[in-house]
Formats: C-alpha cells, structure tokens, sequence
C-alpha cells in the first residue's frame, strides 16, 4: 500500500523509529529494513537518504514530505518548508559544552575577547552566539567535535547529545542548552496544496500512532 | 574525453545569482512573455517600465522585501536595486496619476532583484511579468486580477496549474475574535508565515484559551481544498471566510475550477491587507508566482486607492512547461 506520496525516510539514528511509525500507519516496510543498500522503494512511495539531506529533497518537491530532525531544521533556516508534526522520538538536546573544572570559554571571553567554538552546526552556533550577546569564532569541523577542545584548538564545542556519553567519556560537562530536538514531519509547499487530502490523512494517522 | 582543465580561453565570472540566456532558451521566453503581454494588452493593462534603481529611502516606504544590492550615486544618495514592481508602480501611480480617474490598468515586463540563496527557479536577478489593478476594491478587483493570471498562464501552454486562494486578514481577524492581543498575534502570524504548524502548536499551548478554542485556531490554517472547505465553516471563521466567498462567486467557471482555498496562506511581504494567492504547478515545487491586495500601499505614497496585483516568475514558468513537456512525452 501506498500513500500516494514520496516519503523522504533519514538514514542513521531516526531511521528505525521512522519505519516504525510508517508500518504504525499501514505501510510496509519490511523490503526497507531488509535491503540496505537500496534507496528508491516506488511501491510504498519511500526514498531514503542522510538526514540532512531530507530538507533539500523536500523543498524541490523531489519527495512530497520528509521526516528529520528539529537540529536539521535549525541549521538550514532558509529552506522553505512545512513543519507539520512533532513526531516526538529521536529526542537529542543541543548542548554548549566545555571541559570539565574552571569554564575555559569564560576565561577566554574575559581575556581575550573571544571564544572558539567548534561545531558540526555552522549557522546554529552563529546564531545562539548572536541571540546571546556574545563574541565566538566558530570553527566548523567534519568529524569528531569532542577532539577539538582536548587538542586546544577551541574552548567549547555546540553538539548533539542524546545521552551525555560521548561528552562524559571525553572529559567534557553540558554549560548550556540550546533546544530539543526531535524528529518533525516536514512538506514541500506545493505538495501541501495540491496533495492535501493525503498530506492530512497522512498527519492525521501519525497524530494517533 | 578532454579534462576540463584543458580550457584555453580566459573565464569571465559573473555575480552570484545571475546568468546569461542564449538565444535557445530565449527563443522560449519570449514565446512566455509575448503569450502573457497578448492577454494583459487584450485586457486593458498598459505596459509601462520604472528605474531599476530607485531611492532606497522611497523603496522603504512601501514595506516589502529589504533590497539586496545598494550604490551610492555621485551626490552621496543611497540608490537600491527594486525587489518586485508593485512598490515601483505604487509610486509611479501616486506621482504620476495623482489626478487620473480610477481604476487604473498597468502591467510589467521587468527584472527584480532579491538577495536569495539562488537555486533553480530563484535567482538573485529575475524576470516578472505581473499586473497592478488599482482602485478596484475587493472582492470585484481582486476576481478580475485572478482571471486575468488564468488566461495569460493558459495562453503560455501551461495545463496543470492550481490557484491557491486565501486571506491575509483571515487569521488575524479570527485571533480577534478569540480577544487575543495584538503583540501574541503578532508571534502566531510570524510562525505561520514561517510555515511552522509546531511552532504555532506550542504557542497557542500557552494561551489562556479552551482547548477547542486551540484545537480550532491550529486546524483553521490547514484546511485546504474546494469551495466545501468554506460552507464547512461556521461562527467566527464563517465570518473571516465571507471575503473569499464573494470573491470565488465572481469567478468565471474556467477560473474557479484552479482554485483551491488555503485558510493559512500568508504570504510574507509585509504589504498584503486582503485575498493573497499563489500559482502552483504539479511540475514544481515552488509557487510559479503569486499576489494579493495591498490596500493601503498606494496611500503610503500619498493617493489612498485600494489595488491588487500579482507578479508570475517567467523562469519558474518556463521550467514548469518544460516539466509539463516531460510528463506528456513519458
């Protein structure tokens, strides 16, 4: 069965939830879990793909309506999308954090003016510094972000945590927290109008899953 | 195959967000523009052309989008590139035919420029073909604009297409009615615009209203569909709605058949007081074009007339005809 809509599907953390949900409203998406190196399932309308990619399918109507999480949202502000759904799993806290003792990003703001911050959110980061009135260099790395505060290159690191472990593991404490994220129901605007009986059947489904 | 490095001729850049057309394509523009100027000659608008550099101090009356690009001129003036053509013939109209009997007719065929982050379809430099109606009040004017797009979108080739059709006072006058403030308003419209249904969710959470009062306020801005959608409707809403029906009841049935209402369209120039719409097309995923009433802008430049236009991105066009090409051939 199909909802006559392309599904935008996150790989990686959501992915599991995700498909529990779609069977929750009457899809079957046994051929997705089982296949993993598959993208395109035309029979239950479902292409899947990195999360934060899900934005980017959505807003060119490559797929009608997606599923990614709010900290994916955040960072790309300018895509021109509907939020329609809290769907309330993949629950992560965006975290301003430091090494363990004496907060080093007070003292560098103290002394030198500035702090350096890494982070894998570039437009997240920029933005909570300037909503809170003060002055960062943000340093956007690819991979690892708990490496950087240990090597010296930044004072604090802006990341993702779900449970604390990775930070705990390296040393490193929460200072702050900038928002929850969850996973959210998003739609192409054109999709919203012209598919709306399904986009609401749709939403209408999940509300209730 | 020969590496691309291998290029012997020296490479001009040009600015982000803009580009050059080749006779190919251009061939296939102008078969867009000239089907759409047919329609809107036929109809009694009179093309006209403005500056594409204006004041910026006259831009920033009108309240539209914040322009993108900025010069100085020789006496140290701020000049701005336009971002649309309706506050250019806003003060065109007030300057211009300050004393000419209402209503007014004039059409465009004209670059606008907007600092985007340019993708197919959105550049920061773009062609608009669109009409101003002015001193046409609702709900009369606003069904002679939505015709006038209908043919000139039909007479461009283009079959699929959809008018999405809502009120930009619509939800503030229902907020109104629920005794909300202006200010929490304010925050409800901004997430609305921003298209964000949990944003909204979780700030009507906070008011001090009933739950069906919520329930009612978050599921008035979803409803989509035909003219069921406002029979459906009742109470405060049913009064909110009463603009758009005597509207749709104008419509010639070729017309009517495109519209789909939208009860939370909101579109985000800061100037519309009335009906807003917008274009879709199946072979896109961004509105082709779209307008509205701005009944108060004219007066901002100093002749209170109401007017309606709306503006088509002939590059979005393009692309959805190509599309609509595509799906035949398959």
């Amino acid at each position: 069965m199909s909802l006559g809509l392309t599904i935008a599907v996150p790989r990686g953390a959501l992915m599991n939830d995700t498909l529990d949900r779609l069977d929750a409203i009457g899809l079957d998406t046994s051929e997705v879990r089982s296949n993993d190196r598959k993208l395109l399932f035309g029979d239950i309308g479902v292409v899947t793909m990195r999360p934060s990619d899900v934005p980017t399918y959505v807003e060119a109507g490559a797929a009608d309506v997606g599923i990614t999480g709010k900290d994916v949202l955040t960072e790309q502000p300018e895509r021109d999308v509907y939020e329609l759904l809290d769907l309330g799993y993949g629950r992560c806290v965006m975290v301003l954090a430091t090494i363990d003792g004496p907060d080093p990003s007070v003292e560098a703001l103290r002394r030198l003016g500035v702090m350096r911050v890494a982070t894998k959110y570039y437009k997240t980061a920029i933005a909570y510094f300037e909503q809170t009135g003060r002055q960062a260099e943000i340093v956007e790395v690819k991979g690892s972000v708990e490496l950087a505060p240990l090597t010296g290159l930044v004072e604090a690191i802006v990341d993702l945590t779900a449970t604390g472990t990775t930070l705990r593991e390296n040393n490193l404490v929460i200072r702050e927290e900038l928002f929850v994220s969850t996973a959210r129901l998003i739609a192409n605007p054109v999709s919203h109008k012209l598919k709306a009986a399904a986009i609401d059947t749709m939403l209408e489904k999940l509300r209730a899953a | 195959m020969r590496p691309f490095a291998d290029i012997d001729h020296t490479i001009h850049p040009i600015p982000s967000g803009t580009r050059d057309v080749l006779p190919d394509e251009m061939r296939e523009l102008r078969d867009i523009t000239e089907a759409v100027r047919g329609v809107f000659e036929l109809d009694g608008y009179g093309e006209v052309w403005t500056p594409t550099l204006e004041y910026e101090a006259v831009l920033g009356r009108g309240g539209g989008a914040p322009p993108a690009y900025r010069v100085f001129d020789d006496h140290g003036e701020v000049l701005a590139l336009r971002t649309d053509m309706t506050i250019p013939i806003a003060r065109l109209v007030a300057t211009r035919f300050h004393s000419s009997e209402p209503p007014l007719r004039f059409c465009y065929f004209a670059h606008a420029y907007r600092g985007v982050r340019p993708h197919r379809g959105q550049m920061r430099e773009f062609l608009q073909a669109g009409i101003e109606l002015v001193g046409s009040p609702a709900p009369e004017g606003t069904a002679e604009a939505l015709s006038v797009m209908c043919h000139a979108l039909t007479a461009t080739g283009l079959r699929g297409y959809s008018i999405g059709l809502g009120d930009a006072s619509l939800y503030r006058t229902l907020l109104r009615s629920f005794h909300v403030s202006e200010a929490v308003g304010d925050q409800l419209v901004a997430a609305l615009v921003q298209r964000d249904f949990v944003l909204l969710e979780s700030e009507l959470a906070q008011l001090g209203l009933d739950d069906a009062d919520k329930q009612l306020l978050l599921r008035v801005p979803q409803i989509r569909g035909g003219p069921e959608v406002l029979d459906a409707a009742a109470g405060p809403v049913a009064e909110a709605v009463a603009g758009l029906r005597r509207v749709y009841e104008l419509l010639a049935p070729e017309v009517a058949e495109r519209v789909i209402f939208d009860l939370g369209l909101a579109r985000d120039l800061g100037y519309y007081t009335g009906a807003v719409f917008e274009v879709y097309d199946p072979a896109l995923g961004a509105p082709l074009g779209g307008g509205g009433r701005y009944d108060d802008l004219i007066g901002r430049f100093g002749r209170p007339l109401p007017a309606v236009g709306f503006a088509l991105g002939i590059d979005r066009l393009h692309i959805a005809l190509t599309g609509e090409e595509r799906a035949v051939q398959l």
